[in-house]
């Protein structure tokens, strides 16, 4: 049987499975998703092809966010049991190679958009990119609690961006879809940090249950889910959908407040109790999930 | 397994993926073409 004894892990070419795991498959999907819906909720909708084109950049362009910001926190994810075997914290893969794969999958991406749909998306895409990894990643998240609230404007681009993309425009339904996702991050963040707080703690890095606290952290949940709710529900509002969507944007608003509310209400600080904000936490993708789907469902049926 | 079976190992991996995405992206540019060119098949 052969082993693997004599094999020194530094010494080989990267495996294409931690190349993949560079881009953070699983984050890309929820981009994927929004940007798609973005796209589809468009007056106007593309040729096919250029379309699959839009969102494939989108997906690039989070995928080069992925592996730059696993190039940059390398020393950090080595400290955190949540990331310490990615590739690069695990020694599968030089940090060069990480580098290299991001700022060329990054550009790939803003110069094939530019291409196939327009250059307004593109430099969009590439806004994306440079806020997630200079803003984001490399000057708020190991310096201020607040790295969440201004960073998650970087992961609300995609909607926009797949409108663009569509119209070569923006307009305020896009706006609108932006502000959701803006808003919503710091409180599906923040649920995730008060059950992994001791992580980031570890880590230096300053998330707010680390630097302020439990409970001012749930104070924070349950008022950022408040304007979230508004914005969710303002496209109806405003005459930019129809019942359809702001019935589910009712429902969906209110079970996440309900559940905020909750997290709230708790007083553990122990992790293996903090139940509530693990429903919070596994709700605010589903929710995010189901309002897009929604919106998408709302243009068609109404068009 | 010795070290340099294993490099070529992987390096063969990765010369099928980069080809079939290399083929993949021809397919695609030639598809973005004929669409931007406002030929619809």
């Amino acid at each position: 049987m052969p082993t693997m004894e004599m094999v020194n892990p530094a010494a080989l070419p990267a495996d294409w499975r931690d190349i993949l795991a560079l881009t953070k498959p699983r984050v890309m999907s929820l981009v994927v998703f929004t940007g798609l819906c973005g796209l589809l909720a468009a007056p106007e909708l593309p040729p096919l092809v250029l379309g699959f084109t839009a969102i494939l950049c989108i997906a690039l362009a989070a995928g080069a966010c992925g592996a730059l910001n696993q190039w940059y926190e390398a020393e950090l994810d080595a400290k955190m049991r949540r990331t310490a075997k990615r590739p690069l914290p695990a020694g599968r893969m030089e940090r060069q190679s990480a580098l290299h794969f991001g700022v060329g999958l990054g550009g790939f991406s803003v110069v094939l958009m530019g291409l196939a749909t327009n250059w307004v998306a593109a430099v969009l895409l590439a806004a994306s990119i440079l806020f997630y990894v200079l803003i984001y990643t490399v000057w708020l998240k190991p310096r201020t609690p607040q790295n969440i609230v201004i960073g998650g404007a970087a992961g609300a681009f995609p909607p926009l961006i797949g409108w663009v993309a569509a119209t070569g425009q923006i307009s305020a339904l896009p706006v609108l879809l932006f502000a959701i996702i803006f808003l919503w991050t710091p409180p599906h963040f923040w649920a995730l940090s008060l059950f992994v707080r001791s992580d980031y703690a570890a880590a230096g890095i300053p998330m707010l249950p680390v630097v302020k606290g439990i409970e001012p952290t749930r104070r924070q949940i349950f008022l950022y889910s408040l304007p979230m709710a508004a914005a969710a529900i303002a496209p109806w509002l405003l005459g930019l959908a129809s019942s359809i969507y702001g019935v589910c944007a009712i429902v969906l608003n209110f079970v996440f407040l309900v559940l905020a509310a909750r997290v709230l209400a708790n007083r553990s600080a122990e992790p293996a109790q903090m139940e509530p904000e693990k429903h919070l936490f596994a709700y605010s993708v589903f929710y995010l999930f189901a309002l897009f789907t929604a919106l998408v469902a709302d243009r068609w049926i109404a068009s | 397994m010795r070290q340099e079976d294993e490099i070529v190992r992987r390096q063969r991996e990765r010369a099928r993926i980069m080809a079939l995405l290399l083929g993949a992206f021809v397919v695609l540019l030639f598809f973005i073409t004929i669409a931007k060119t406002g030929m619809n098949w």
